[in-house]
């Protein structure tokens, strides 16, 4: 589960695929996830650190996080 | 250590379209309270959902109508129309402002003589009435507005024998210019219906006492002008009555059908900014009637029949989000609580609904989904909202018309239903269903007991 290399980011949340020349608007959260994918974090360790500082279950961090990595696979963000 | 708020992320693809005119799409604002009262504090009391309605409103609605219509005509009555929503506590706010009765059948009839409203200020609308409705009519003396030549003769023979005449009006449908043209209703003016009807009442005075005309354009009518023809129409018909046929004609009905501020349904712009005011149908509908050429002291009581435009304001849905979930095509998806079963006017609007809760300015478009195994249970196609998750409670707007009298008792059961009064105390008007009462007229047979 790795952002492909390509893919730019900011930290206000615009996200770039030079590949295709599609852009995306991430939420600050979405944004904080890409930025610690990108740096190479395994899932799991982010989640660890998502659920420490943030007011959230571990089994709604789950869904979420389901649910954002298959957007982030429908728009072909993730490495296959 | 205190931990951040959380909301769930997500991303969005950016496409480039044409710049709206109207500038950025504002965010729903958060509703927390109605009428000074928490919203959570209502879900946590009665339960979700929970259908709500403001006694402020009702009579706010109830006293912009006259007013508009009042100071442009010096004789005005409204009517309100039982089947917008016929739950006691609101027909009989509306008895308390001085509004009499329309209704459209026997059971109506009967909710309206239930709630204390004098026989003679019942309006008796509809095209179904059997030979029993007409004769109670007659019997607590409504008004029986005549729908078709069949009733005419129905009530000819009810009528035979009875000490007192019947009152009747005539139901005219007319062309006033909007399309399509309501011709189901009553008889036509154009092709000479109304005026052979009118004869043949006429012919009958010794048994029927025409008191007045009415006309009923449609529903939701958006152009005001339409009312300011069909006035013009009837006051000239009015007058061939009492010229020719010398049967004076004490009210013009011109029914209902007056918008509220809901958006319906492929409109370009939100009810608010594409309905005409109030003030635009009366001056259209007074204008015509002053100047029809009625003699001073002779201008017919001018009633109007009057429901979507009191009551619609007044209503609200509370509910709360069962789940969200990501549709095939990457749509997000949120399922709540209620759905068409209890708001069948989802099929008409685009329905306003809000938040309770404050959020971040990060919004999604979302299907709304209701709780119902059915295709067909959908609230809204699309809504930009904020990041609803399970839990979330929302409040839909303008639910007061036809909601309560339409609803549905489908796989679940109808909730309470109550009313914030004028110092914002709850009052439950009708109890949440249960099983009991939803299977109280059912019988097993014998052979399928035990």
């Amino acid at each position: 589960m790795k952002l492909k290399k390509n893919i730019a980011t900011s930290e206000a949340g615009f996200v770039f695929n030079p590949a295709t020349g599609d852009s995306f608007a991430a939420s600050p959260l979405a944004a904080e996830i890409l930025e610690l994918l990108k740096a190479g974090q395994a899932p799991a360790a982010i989640q660890a650190s998502l659920l420490a500082r943030y007011e959230v279950s571990a089994s709604q961090l789950q869904r979420d996080w389901d649910d954002l990595m298959a957007q982030l696979h429908q728009f072909q963000l993730l490495e296959s | 250590m205190t931990k951040l708020p959380y909301e769930r992320p997500t991303i969005r693809k950016l496409t480039a379209g044409p710049l709206s005119k109207f500038g950025p799409r504002a965010g729903a604002r958060p509703v927390a309270e109605l009428e000074g009262v928490p919203v959570p504090e209502l879900l946590a009391r009665f339960g979700s959902p929970l259908f709500v309605l403001s006694e402020r409103q009702l009579r706010r609605s109830y006293q912009a109508v006259m007013r508009a219509f009042g100071t442009r005509y010096p004789q005005v009555q409204l009517a309100w129309s039982y089947k917008t929503n016929y739950l006691n506590a609101v027909c009989r706010v509306f008895h308390q402002e001085g509004a009499w009765a329309e209704v459209v059948s026997g059971l109506e009839l009967e909710k309206a003589l239930g709630n204390g409203v004098p026989g003679a200020q019942i309006l008796f609308n509809g095209p179904g009435k059997t030979r029993a409705d007409l004769a109670r009519a007659a019997e607590v003396d409504a008004v029986i507005h005549l729908d078709n030549a069949d009733e005419l003769h129905r009530l000819l023979e009810v009528a035979a024998g009875r000490p007192h005449r019947p009152r009747v009006a005539l139901r005219v449908n007319l062309d006033a210019g909007i399309f399509p043209q309501w011709d189901r209703f009553g008889f036509n003016l154009e092709n000479g219906q109304a005026w052979q009807a009118l004869q043949q009442v006429a012919a009958a005075t010794e048994q029927l006492d025409l008191v007045g005309l009415h006309c009923h354009l449609g529903t939701y009518i958006l152009q005001p002008a339409a009312y300011g023809v069909a006035a013009t129409k009837l006051a000239a018909l009015a007058l061939r009555c009492q010229q020719e046929l010398s049967l004076p004609v004490r009210y013009l009905d011109l029914g209902g059908g007056f918008p509220s501020q809901n958006t319906l349904k492929g409109s370009y712009l939100p009810g608010p900014d594409a309905v005409p005011d109030l003030d635009d149908y009366a001056a259209a509908i007074a204008e015509a009637l002053l100047g029809a050429g009625f003699r001073v002291g002779e201008l017919p009581l001018l009633v109007l029949e009057a429901g979507r435009a009191l009551v619609d304001e007044a209503g609200y849905l509370l509910g709360t989000v069962l789940a969200t979930k990501r549709l095939a095509d990457g749509r997000r998806a949120t399922v709540l609580d209620f759905g068409v079963n209890l708001l069948f006017t989802a099929y008409w609007y685009d329905h306003h609904i809000s938040p309770v809760r404050t959020f971040s300015e990060q919004t999604e478009p979302t299907v709304l989904y209701g709780p119902l195994c059915m295709n067909i249970d959908v609230v809204r196609e699309s809504i930009v909202l904020p990041l609803l998750a399970a839990g979330d409670q929302v409040v839909v707007h303008r639910v007061g018309a036809y909601n309560m009298s339409q609803w549905q008792q489908f796989i679940t059961l109808r909730p309470h239903v109550v009313l914030l009064d004028l110092q914002g105390n709850p009052h439950i008007i009708r109890e949440a269903e249960t099983l009991e009462y939803l299977q109280q007229p059912e019988r097993v047979p014998a052979h399928l007991q035990g």
